[in-house]
């Protein structure tokens, strides 16, 4: 009965942990539950096509032409920062690798000492001093570290995200350190875009009313109403979520901060991350560098499947790759959890061109998949 | 070239004693800093001097690359006029600095720490979490 071992290339993405979704191969990556992003994008489109069926021809005749090209332009950067807030990675902190794990629970068992038989463990957090603030680091049992400050674990899509700030149905993703930017830019521009549908709208109700009566123009342009309609529910909700992080942004604090209270109330003021100046706030979290993803979705990594010939079903999958054990892993790919993978060492996301092909491997990459294959044999 | 092989042999030969992971270092906020303090498993395997250069050097150039400054402005301002477009065919400042931080562990690891069985691993590939430091089984390799 002999064994053949087939070995295929993968992408990263296929055997990362987390309940995300990914499409075109790696380079975009949402939530499981995308029913209300797809709401948005209808809502959004539709209401701009109405506005330039009904209202553009007239207005760009009897006012000015500069008004449907200004929304088409406030549109596509709307649709832009959308798309960008809803596929890139938020932020996503990659789970501990075995050993990493082993070892920080080692450090634990070290800093908690004996604790009698019969007594609950301490909890396992990590005191960090902030520019004199005591900060606390929560363990997370998911992902076996200890997060960063700031950082929160999602249960939507089951990571830990750094500067967590939400998980937004709307867009379909977790707004974190990453994507915060877009997401923000993403409601002032929909605030705007609506406010400007909603002016025009009544511009271009009352001067055609002007001409025909109020009864003719609505019978003339009905999507006038569903407009209108559109855009006053989402005037209230958009405009104030801008207000919101707005404020936020000028206080250099997620909404994850300000639900649980960290910096308010008896600790206000001792908000260890804000520069106390509120341009220098707003230009950190609006104009600071762009962090690159540190999940390299689209690496490499070598996959071995063992077929024998007495069953030509493929038996068994063991990725030599850094899987985290959870309760999805199969038990007998645990052990291959020991061997190293292949990969490509530096994180490329976000270039649908893909005009930079995957590094060669370093030498490191290659001894280590020897000793994966010695391993293996 | 020949340096690069010999040491991929030497690391097919040498087995994994231990890992040491060199953790972050918070105290001056999320910035990307690791700790400098020396791992007692390298007492005798390293100098304490070139281990915390090492540390301090990968620390100044992850401060470069999150640095606020001008630059960082100008960037962000206008990749934001572009609606982000340009970085389809820009590389970010960040990404530069990775690349450079790459080039400067390889050389680390080529110069330093291979001919002591130590390994380096890019802390990008921990999620920028730890500097992962691999300790190969001291058999008589050269010093």
């Amino acid at each position: 009965m002999s064994a053949v071992m087939i070995t295929r290339k993968v992408r990263k993405w296929e055997k990362l942990p987390g309940k995300n979704t990914f499409c075109c191969d790696g380079r975009v990556m949402m939530a499981r539950q995308k029913g209300v992003f797809y709401l948005t994008l209808f809502l959004i489109t539709g209401t701009c096509a109405l506005f330039f069926a009904f209202e553009c021809p007239y207005l760009a005749v009897h006012l000015c032409p500069a008004i449907p090209v200004f929304a088409v332009l406030l549109f596509l950067f709307v649709m832009a920062m959308l798309l960008r807030t809803s596929f890139s990675d938020p932020g996503v902190l990659p789970r501990a690798l075995p050993e990493e794990a082993t070892f920080i629970e080692m450090e634990i068992e070290a800093a908690n000492g004996n604790v009698p038989a019969g007594q609950r463990p301490p909890p396992r957090i990590r005191n960090v001093q902030i520019n004199n603030q005591i900060v606390k680091l929560k363990y997370c049992y998911t992902c076996k570290i200890f997060r960063p400050p700031r950082a929160s674990h999602c249960s939507i899509c089951d990571n830990c995200v750094d500067r967590f700030d939400h998980h937004c149905p709307w867009v379909g993703n977790c707004v974190g350190k990453r994507n915060y930017r877009y997401f923000y830019l993403f409601t002032l521009s929909l605030s705007l875009l609506t406010i400007y549908i909603f002016t025009f709208d009544i511009v271009h109700v009352v001067m055609r009313s002007m001409n025909g009566g109020f009864l003719n123009t609505l019978k003339e342009t009905p999507g006038t109403v569903l407009e209108v309609l559109v855009c006053f529910f989402t005037l209230w909700s958009v405009v104030g979520l801008t207000g919101f992080h707005t404020y936020l942004i000028s206080l250099n604090q997620t909404t994850n901060e300000d639900i649980k209270g960290s910096w308010s109330g008896k600790n206000r003021g001792q908000n260890p991350y804000s520069h106390k100046n509120i341009i220098k706030n707003c230009c950190e979290v609006l104009c600071g560098p762009t962090y690159p993803s540190v999940l390299d979705r689209r690496g490499l990594l070598q996959e071995d499947t063992l077929i024998s010939s007495s069953n030509p079903v493929p038996q068994t999958t063991k990725t030599t790759a850094p899987l985290i054990p959870n309760e999805h892993t199969p038990d007998d790919a645990k052990p291959s959890i020991a061997a190293s993978a292949e990969k490509s060492p530096s994180p490329k996301e976000e270039h649908p061109a893909a005009t930079k092909v995957p590094p060669l491997a370093s030498p490191e990459t290659d001894a280590e998949t020897s000793i994966a294959k010695e391993r293996a044999h | 070239m020949a340096e690069t092989h010999s040491l991929q042999d030497m690391r097919q030969q040498a087995a994994i004693t231990a890992k040491v992971f060199i953790q972050r270092d918070y105290s001056s906020g999320t910035m990307c800093q690791f700790q400098t303090k020396f791992p007692s498993e390298l007492e005798n395997r390293i100098d304490k001097q070139q281990f915390e250069e090492t540390v301090r050097a990968l620390n100044n150039m992850y401060a470069e690359a999150e640095k606020l400054g001008s630059q960082s402005y100008i960037e962000g301002c206008l990749a934001c006029l572009t609606a982000y477009t340009v970085f389809l065919c820009m590389e970010t400042h960040y990404e530069k600095v990775l690349k450079k931080i790459a080039k400067y562990i390889q050389e680390q690891n080529d110069k330093i720490y291979a001919p002591r069985g130590l390994l380096l691993t890019d802390p990008i590939e921990r999620g920028l979490r730890v500097v992962e430091i691999t300790i190969f089984e001291d058999r008589s390799l050269t010093r």
